[in-house]
């Protein structure tokens, strides 16, 4: 991966990029794109090993792929496939989601800084989540219950900004008011809640793979089966919605529908995310910024590089979160937190310098 | 098109409030409000006191229940929200004056996060129990944050969008937020405790901490008076308030320990109550214009009304139960900045 970023820097500011032709298909590939996507494939095939294979019962590779294989003992077989297998891919789906919301949010916003869950798409699947969790409701009820909260914060920020036409500036600034208020919410059911019940719900709060099954990965996947074609598709407008709204007209955009496609699209990416782990903080807002700076790409181009990037970010966060204070496991959350906050502060200053205009 | 027209004719008419004389009598109009709210806010809750009552309990105690709620519980919390509502409403009007914002108020931008933060790292962390200790790590925390937010949205270029500062403090609220939530976490005991605190209410807290934080209320609402020349002339824009004679960052040093001071002291005393900074200096702005030798002394009124009347609504929306005063300013609050949002062009103050 270093070896095709100097050539590339050295040579020319552009990446590098060679067509590709067939018959019926012609595209140019991006090297440096394809060399950080097979990277953090790599990055994340070690990842999910070390994952399945770490842990209180620690599982040696040979056996994993044995039981992967189908000749393992029954209690790899539990562990392995009942446990871990389906914790690395729920972190993976969640990472791959969140990311892509986050990149669509920024560059529909063209703000670096917009995030689902800093914009109030998270915050009314919080208020839901938690109320479940803590008001004794049925705890299956909860992936449900979080993903309606998620879309109707996000129909209700989009309905508010909607004023003869969509805002992307009123958006942001309904989306944060409105996570203010859902965040008050929430903190007013903490206070009224059991103790019990408030830890339980705080840990769904800052985003956890405690614990998650099959259960949580079926209904992830089917959203991601259905959403991430629907990024691609919509990835044209949205480089054409990044040159400004005009721009975007005389590129034959029609700029409300896609920016309604756009929108229900990251909020939908969002909610599955926030359904099956809970609010996993920061994800969205690095994960975009990560495969910008690896691939030197802007706009949606990045798209396939973000939803790498974002998946292998929380499965090694994940993993750090079970080994750093084993046999203590950590909510995931903790860990993107800690990891995102000093990247994000790098950000603001990097947004903030007058030449680069943020 | 029409709404943009209809506004800006909105805002060239003069306000309701636009002599000396009638913006002096409504000033002691706000104080009157101010009288109201105070009763009601020793009067209302689960036990009702009357009015004769409540006036007998400090010129004639004779230690009834109703003498005690009011003298023991309700006094203290009418105290606490007196000071921290006079603190928001000149936080809030600072902010929205110095940034230029009008969506700026120390909840939104991130500060009351900040003062969270490190209180929650003061009680964790090191170790602290007692409530006045507190205070300086609500104003340290409330200082970082307000620094690297304002450095964010409002310096480097000239004039930084609402919307910029908007999110950048939203930014740095929800990583404050998040870095809170799991310290919290670390602990059930500190749990228990956070949650109390987090929300922002007037109820349960100890009036030790508000002597604790008089004198960082005092000064910040003494340097908010003080600051009032320079944010009108700030107003007109950093260089003409320069060509004036303003020495704009020193404006900027003083509004932003103003503001810390404010805010900071707020926090430690109640927890984070947001909106309070926000919603209060546009009612004022649209009783007396953009003047802020009147808008200030206006905010401090009103914001001390506004909390109380919200702090009343809590203990009766729920009754016998509570509304945290915080949550309510949220349900108030947001609709607000939601309007303020859709009312058109964001004019620039």
């Amino acid at each position: 991966m270093t070896a095709t970023d100097s050539t590339s820097t050295s040579t020319d500011r552009r990446p590098r990029r060679v067509p590709v032709r067939t018959a019926r298909f012609s595209r140019l590939l991006d090297l440096r794109l394809l060399a950080v996507c097979a990277g953090a494939v790599v990055v994340g095939l070690v990842a999910a090993a070390l994952s399945v294979s770490v842990g209180e019962f620690p599982i040696p590779l040979g056996d994993v792929v044995a039981t992967l294989v189908g000749t393992g003992t029954r209690s790899d077989e539990f562990i392995i496939i009942g446990l871990r297998l389906p914790r690395a891919l729920v972190g993976l789906g969640c990472g791959m989601a969140l990311g892509l919301s986050g990149l669509i949010l920024q560059t529909l916003v063209r703000n670096p800084l917009a995030a689902p869950d800093i914009i109030g798409v998270t915050g009314g699947a919080s208020l839901t989540g938690v109320a479940i969790l803590v008001l004794g409701a049925p705890a299956a009820l909860l992936p449900v219950g979080a993903f309606a909260g998620a879309v109707a914060s996000a129909t209700l920020i989009y309905a508010l900004a909607w004023r003869g036409g969509l805002s992307p500036f009123r958006l942001v600034l309904i989306g944060i008011a409105l996570a203010a208020a859902a965040t008050a919410g929430t903190q007013y059911l903490l206070v009224v809640g059991e103790l019990i019940d408030v830890q339980r719900a705080a840990v769904w709060l800052i985003g956890s793979l405690n614990g998650v099954t099959w259960e949580e990965f079926w209904p992830l996947a089917v959203g991601l089966v259905i959403l991430l074609p629907a990024a691609a598709g919509l990835a044209r407008s949205l480089d054409a919605l990044s040159l400004g709204e005009d721009s975007a007209l005389a590129l034959g955009v029609t700029v409300q529908r896609a920016r309604l496609g756009l929108v229900v699209v990251a909020a939908g990416l969002a909610a599955f995310a926030v359904a099956a782990a809970g609010p996993i903080g920061f994800v969205a807002f690095i994960a975009p910024h990560i495969a910008r700076r690896l691939t030197g790409l802007t706009g949606a181009a990045v798209l396939p590089a973000v939803a790498l990037v974002g998946g292998v970010l929380v499965m090694v966060c994940d993993l750090v979160a079970r080994l750093v204070l084993a046999p203590i496991e950590l909510p995931v959350g903790t860990v993107t937190s800690v990891v995102g906050a000093p990247f994000f502060l790098y950000l603001l200053h990097r947004a903030n310098r007058p030449a680069r205009g943020g | 098109m029409t709404a943009t027209t209809a506004t800006s004719a909105e805002e060239r008419t003069a306000p309701p409030l636009a002599t000396g004389t009638a913006r002096a009598a409504g000033l002691v109009g706000g104080l009157v409000l101010l009288v109201v709210a105070v009763l009601l806010s020793l009067a209302v809750g689960a036990l009702p006191v009357s009015p004769a009552q409540v006036i007998t309990a400090f010129t004639d105690y004779a230690g009834t229940d109703a003498h005690v709620a009011v003298r023991e519980l309700r006094l203290p919390r009418t105290l606490i929200g007196l000071a921290v509502g006079a603190a928001l409403g000149a936080a809030g009007t600072v902010i929205q004056g110095v940034t230029r914002n009008p969506l700026a108020d120390p909840g939104i931008l991130g500060i009351e996060a900040g003062a969270a933060f490190a209180v929650v790292t003061a009680i964790y962390i090191l170790g602290i129990t007692t409530t006045a200790g507190y205070t300086p790590f609500a104003l340290l925390g409330a200082g970082v944050a307000a620094v690297v937010v304002y450095a964010l949205g409002a310096s480097g270029r000239a004039a930084a969008s609402p919307v910029t500062l908007a999110l950048a403090g939203a930014a740095v609220a929800a990583l404050l937020i998040s870095l809170t939530s799991a310290l919290a976490l670390l602990d059930s005991g500190t749990l228990d405790a956070f949650r109390f605190w987090v929300v922002g209410a007037l109820s349960g807290r100890d009036l030790g901490t508000l002597a604790g934080a008089v004198p960082f209320l005092g000064a910040g609402l003494l340097l908010a008076l003080y600051s009032t020349r320079a944010l009108n002339a700030l107003a007109l824009g950093e260089d003409v308030a320069r060509s004036l004679g303003q020495r704009v960052a020193l404006t900027r040093v003083l509004a932003a320990l103003a503001v810390v001071g404010c805010a900071g002291g707020a926090v430690a005393v109640a927890g984070p109550i947001g909106f309070v900074g926000l919603v209060v200096p546009h009612a004022a702005r649209a009783l007396v214009g953009p003047d802020y030798r009147w808008l200030m002394p206006y905010a401090m009124v009103l914001g001390p009304v506004l909390l109380l009347v919200a702090d009343v609504l809590g203990r009766v929306l729920v009754s016998p139960g509570e509304l945290q005063v915080g949550i309510v300013m949220a349900v108030i609050g947001a609709p607000v900045f939601i309007w303020l949002v859709r009312r058109g062009r964001l004019a620039q103050l």
